[in-house]
């Protein structure tokens, strides 16, 4: 029940979360706003093109936008794009709710 | 937030059941009625025994009893196990049963953590670790 109606744009959000470096890059835009790609691959630890690379898969998710300025581009985190990933407890709560619903039908039928 | 509330989620339900406490403990505790309600499982009631759930998705919780006190409280591990630990889900999960004058109130609460709290602690600033904690449900599907 709670684990079934995640939509397949959630599947994407949490593929391209699973890479720890993307996350981490995700997570310094989150922290310190908008960087170019030169910034951000000072701190990564890995070159400047997979820097981009993971940054083309963070904004394919739509958890990045980017913003061209003469030669540089400036990449920033959208958060709003996490907002349906957020509520564990409220999906969770949801899933026991539905489970409870079944549990009440369950002792009426004991009954008989 | 502080670091408490990012590293353990807890969802509490709450119901009161017209039915007496002894009906719901059989409920809760014999594997055919568990399975009516919750999931398809080979539980049994005894501390220490392993069991799964299996959900229609296709997803099984690796589960293991820790506490069984007859007709009040019975808790059991409800952990969903990934090769990548970050995508995991270990919780626990405790039902209690509290006799009413109209029958019985049943309480739930399930306690979330994440076996990599500590990696996903440096964005707790927009609650990193919240977001970490719904992996288990994508998981599901994915599997």
């Amino acid at each position: 029940m709670g684990y079934e109606y995640m939509a397949d744009d959630q599947d994407l959000l949490f593929r391209t979360l699973a890479d720890p470096t993307r996350r981490a890059i995700f997570e310094r835009l989150c922290r310190d706003g908008e960087q170019t790609v030169g910034a951000l691959t000072a701190q990564a630890g890995v070159s400047q093109p997979a820097v981009s690379k993971h940054l083309g898969l963070l904004k394919q998710a739509g958890l990045v936008r980017d913003r061209p300025e003469g030669r540089q581009t400036h990449y920033s985190a959208r958060r709003d794009a996490l907002a349906p990933l957020l509520d564990w407890t409220g999906r969770m709560t949801g899933f026991w709710e539905a489970r409870f619903d079944d549990l009440e039908d369950l002792l009426k039928r004991m009954d008989q | 937030m502080t670091a408490t509330t990012e590293e353990t989620r807890i969802v509490v339900v709450e119901r009161e059941f017209p039915h007496p406490p002894e009906k719901l403990w059989r409920a809760l505790t014999q594997p055919h009625l568990i399975a009516e309600w919750l999931m398809r499982n080979d539980f049994a009631p005894a501390a220490g025994h392993r069991f799964n759930l299996s959900g229609d998705w296709g997803g099984v919780l690796d589960c293991e009893v820790l506490e069984v006190r007859p007709v009040e409280a019975l808790s059991y591990s409800w952990n969903l196990i990934h090769a990548d630990p970050a995508l995991g889900l270990r919780s626990t999960v405790t039902f209690s049963l509290v006799p009413t004058p109209g029958g019985t109130r049943l309480r739930m609460e399930q306690s979330g953590f994440r076996p990599d709290q500590k990696r996903a602690s440096g964005g707790a600033k927009f609650g990193w670790g919240q977001f970490l904690d719904k992996l288990d449900g994508l998981l599901a599907r994915i599997d």
